[in-house]
């Protein structure tokens, strides 16, 4: 049999209704993967007898003519996502032996779909990361690497480990989720597709919340029609998150007509910076291109409040994440530092418990939401994020979607941008986080290789709970990348 | 009328402003389904959301929201369609989140008004500055355990309104009066049921002084008075305390005290500089709360009767005195038994019966209205007793007397002890006949002019026939044959 690990998820839907291979033999095949990748380090919790469990009874279901979205497809699921009675950390070690008795809604729906869970994968400690160089439970490894060197480089962040588990074929996809690129970001660092449908797409009932007015979930998968199929079993309204969007979910798969004749795609003058790499300018021109050809309508568009939106983001974002995170005290569950009294007990276990970068962000949050302080920063932030938002309604009058790199470089190396200044690491998500402040569905697809022979990304954006435009154009760009590089397999153990 | 404190230096005008925190009627919590009832195990209902597990969402209780819209009706305050909520985030081992969930600058319910009902049927309009909906927090438990601190999250969660007055309460006396009247109307309205011993509701009094006429003085906040005795004396406390600060030559710091009813004095929690710096923020996790007039007119049109509307109407359509409607409205079960005594009968009389006797024998036993052996029916047959010349009103006294020891009917007590009015004129005369005889030196004095011991006359009559004879009776008879 050939590896099974490496088809998409549409391949391995119809092999196995095919009955070439069954849910089981699918399930073992990851594992197998799984565990000769641990020197990525993706996976912070292996489930693989809960995997073998849940994929026997796919099996079962499909004998018995039951066969869900998802069926049989095992995947990897950030560990931000609760999971009910397996260890759920967000990768901090504030939350210390946490086994949630509940599940999330969004697993919930996959599972209730058939799909199967290979594990628990890594990530930036409370998604708080563009590298994945903040998890408690150490680095996640990016399977590419430079054809110059043999340098570590990050996956990206924060969903890292979900990218690199999907990237190195140790599952069929992931859940990610996204607050200012987490999902894109990653996913354009490790050359795969990752997307954030629009805010209230999918619920957050059982995520570990970062920043609750971004934080959306969405998938990583290795094709824009996987996106599209597993975007399908994890959408739905849920009662129980008051943010969520009281809509039917399409049929994703169906946005994948291929044809986007007379599409208008818009192209921000703004995002042409400078400090971009021309590689990155020019695989952005080369998108123009194919969905020029393709037959669509190219439109210069003008997002001017772009430049303000990394320092609203890192005021907003915080400062959420600074209420958010006041739960982890040490009372309840997660780590617990003794202390000679209430407050003395609070301040070891928070300063025990969170990392360094966790503890910056939510300085900067409890700051900005401070007496005095508060209308020069918070205040403003929302004012900025709400020119953007209004950047975008008129942009999507004139256009149906908008065309942008991911990120602004391919991967980089351990210690590269986490050593000095922390701005630097924030820019990485210049061109993902206008999006994320304006609830805005986007994807990141592979589209090309860097000079040293790293991924690149292109994003696409569409307008709110129009994720059906940004799929089909998406499959057109696909398909006239023919992005099919690899990375080799040096970690296979 | 104001307190005034007369001080060496002059007189002080006691200010006062109430924020009132009443706990919402409603079964489940203001963002979670677990349930709220009173003194269940501890730790027993608490959900998720409640103890703050990671990932976990609040989901606004709708019930809460027509409690709170109801109680703003009730206040005759605007009710706003917009409202939204905030966090206001501090840390404490029994608030699990590390931020309550409340409303700071845009509350449910803004600008209303409280009619407060003072001694001699005197009334103020006091006015509410605002009401929102909040959390309350969890409770912890600090002597169960030598060296640890036991948290109980069962009240985490539950809804309560936060009523803010304005300053304009002037004494104790009005305070109080306040505070009755606001627990009378959440009681009618049945959004609170105003009990203060198991904290459903709690208030929060600040208190300034200042010369007649000049502006507020700086004032101090006491956290969690529940009950209204308390709050009296802490104003008084406190009152006094800051004018002996100002009359020394002091300045009064703004700060949160606490009462402690023990020592019965009022002490420092927090300064200005030490308070909490709230951090309040919009509430991500909920959409800003909106609903149309349709939801409010609804709801208007379910309200009851309030106390002051009930208290006209006693005055004007039942002709009862302005004090007595007082009494009878201000707790609604009294109002409530009142009128299903007086329905039918004799208001006057009906109201004199419930608030002479009935509360006459309540209080001397220490017993509530609830549990009165004499119910709302049982007083009304006595008193159409009293009506159809059965017995007398004074028999009637003694009748109830019985009824409220026994609990039995009227009927069965005038039956069993034969207390049945006598109105048989041959029974009677034979008794005048008696009296008449055995009082001959009377009769001659009667007869020689002293009129005055007619009343003597009756009065031995009505002995002779042990209370039971009709006195209208007696009077016709007595009078021609006294009179020879």
């Amino acid at each position: 049999m050939s590896d099974l690990t490496r088809l998409t998820i549409a391949e391995a839907r119809d092999g196995l209704a095919a009955g070439k291979f069954s849910a089981v033999e699918l399930t073992a095949a990851h594992i197998t993967s799984m565990d000769a990748a641990r020197g990525l380090n993706a996976y912070i919790t292996e489930t693989p007898e809960k995997a073998v469990e849940m994929a026997t009874a796919s099996d079962q279901r499909r004998a018995q003519g039951t066969v869900g979205k998802m069926e049989g497809i095992p995947l990897a699921i950030k560990d931000l996502f609760c999971t009910k009675d397996t260890l759920t950390t967000a990768a901090s070690h504030i939350l210390d032996g946490f086994k949630p008795k509940y599940e999330s809604t969004v697993t919930t729906n996959l599972w209730n779909e058939g799909a199967v869970m290979l594990g628990k994968v890594n990530l930036d400690e409370f998604a708080m990361g563009s590298s994945n160089e903040t998890s408690f439970y150490g680095n996640v490894v990016n399977p590419w690497r430079r054809q110059t060197d043999d340098q570590p480089l990050v996956p990206g962040g924060s969903s890292g480990g979900s990218a690199s588990a999907v990237a190195a074929y140790t599952a069929m996809g992931a859940t990610g989720t996204d607050t200012g690129g987490s999902i894109r970001q990653p996913a354009a660092f490790t050359g795969i597709v990752g997307m954030k449908p629009t805010y209230g797409r999918c619920s957050r009932w059982g995520v570990v919340a970062f920043a609750s007015s971004l934080d959306q979930a969405g998938p990583m998968t290795r094709s824009v029609r996987d996106a599209a199929i597993m975007l399908e079993a994890m959408a739905g309204f849920d009662p129980k998150d008051s943010t969520s969007v009281d809509m039917d979910v399409p049929n994703f798969e169906a946005a994948l007509t291929g044809d986007i004749k007379g599409l208008k795609v818009g192209i921000p003058k703004e995002y042409r910076l400078d400090s971009v790499p021309a590689e990155i300018q020019s695989l952005w021109d080369k998108g123009i291109e194919w969905l020029k050809a393709a037959g669509a309508e190219i439109v210069e568009i003008s997002l001017p409040h772009t430049k303000y939106a990394l320092p609203s983001y890192y005021i907003i974002a915080p400062a959420e994440a600074s209420s958010n995170l006041a739960r982890y005290d040490g009372v309840r569950y997660g780590l617990r530092v003794e202390g000679k009294d209430l407050a003395d007990m609070y301040s070891r276990t928070r300063a025990e418990g969170f990392g360094s970068e966790v503890q910056r962000r939510l300085l900067i949050g409890t700051y900005a939401l401070s007496a005095g302080y508060y209308d020069a920063y918070y205040l403003k932030a929302q004012k900025v994020r709400a020119r953007i938002a209004e950047d975008f309604n008129t942009a999507f009058k004139e256009v149906d979607t908008i065309l942008t790199p991911t990120a602004p470089s391919a991967a980089f190396a351990f210690g590269e941008k986490s050593g000095g200044d922390p701005l630097e690491m924030y820019l990485n998500d210049v061109f993902t986080v206008p999006a994320s402040l304006a609830g805005l569905p986007g994807i990141s697809l592979p589209a090309g290789l860097s000079g040293d022979g790293l991924p690149l990304g292109l994003q696409l954006l569409g307008r709110p709970f129009d994720e059906e435009t940004v799929i089909r154009t998406a499959g057109v760009l696909e398909e006239a990348a023919e992005f099919t590089a690899k990375p080799s397999d040096w970690w296979r153990g | 009328m104001g307190m005034i404190i007369q001080g060496a230096t002059g007189d002080w005008e006691v200010v006062i402003g109430m924020e009132v925190h009443a706990q919402v009627t409603s079964k489940s919590k203001l963002f979670s389904g677990s349930a709220t009832e009173y003194g269940a195990e501890q730790n027993s209902q608490v959900s998720f959301v409640d103890a703050a597990m990671p990932g976990m969402l609040p989901v606004i209780n709708e019930k809460a929201v027509e409690q709170a819209v109801r109680t703003g009706l009730g206040l005759k305050a605007k009710i706003n369609k917009h409202s939204v909520f905030d966090r206001k985030n501090y840390f404490y081992a029994d608030l699990p989140q590390g931020y309550q969930i409340s409303q700071f600058l845009q509350p449910i319910v803004g600008e209303g008004v409280i009619t407060i009902d003072l001694k001699d049927g005197e009334t103020r309009e006091i006015g509410i500055t605002r009401l929102h909906l909040e959390q309350d927090a969890g409770k912890s438990i600090h002597d169960q355990h030598p060296s640890m601190s036991l948290v109980d999250l069962n009240r985490s969660g539950i809804a309560l309104m936060e009523i803010v007055s304005d300053p304009d309460l002037r004494s104790p006396e009005e305070a109080a009066a306040y505070i009755k009247k606001l627990r009378s109307i959440l009681r009618y309205l049945g959004t609170c049921d105003g009990n203060m011993e198991e904290g459903s509701m709690r208030a929060d009094v600040n208190v300034s002084v200042r010369r007649p006429g000049e502006p507020f003085g700086t004032r101090c906040e006491m956290k969690n008075i529940n009950s209204v005795r308390f709050i009296q004396q802490a104003i008084i406390y406190e009152a006094n305390r800051q004018v002996d600060i100002l009359e020394a030559g002091g300045t009064v710091d703004q700060e949160t005290r606490l009462y402690d009813s023990v020592e019965g004095e009022t002490r420092s929690m927090r300064s200005k500089e030490e308070a909490h710096d709230y951090r309040y923020f919009p509430d991500p996790d909920l959409l800003p709360l909106e609903f149309d007039d349709a939801f409010i007119e609804k709801i208007r049109a379910d309200l009851p009767e309030l106390p002051d509307d009930k208290k006209a109407r006693f005055v004007n359509d039942l002709g009862i005195t302005a004090y007595d409607a007082g009494v009878l409205v201000a707790e609604k079960e009294i109002a409530d038994f009142f009128e299903a005594v007086a329905k039918g009968r004799d208001a006057k009389l009906s109201a004199n019966w419930v608030i002479g006797e009935l509360f006459g024998n309540l209080n001397r036993t220490g017993k509530s209205l609830s549990d009165s052996p004499v119910s709302a029916d049982s007083l009304g047959e006595l008193i159409d007793l009293i009506k159809d010349g059965t017995i007398s009103n004074r028999i009637a006294k003694e009748v109830f007397e019985e009824m409220f020891e026994t609990g039995k009917a009227a009927e069965a007590i005038v039956e069993e002890k034969g207390l049945k009015q006598v109105s048989d004129t041959g029974a009677i005369e034979a008794a005048i006949d008696e009296v008449i005889a055995a009082n001959q030196d009377k009769v001659a004095e009667y007869r020689g002019g002293k009129d005055k011991l007619f009343g003597f006359f009756v009065g031995q009559v009505m002995k002779a026939t042990g209370g039971k004879a009709n006195p209208g009776v007696v009077n016709q008879l007595l009078r021609p044959k006294l009179d020879g």
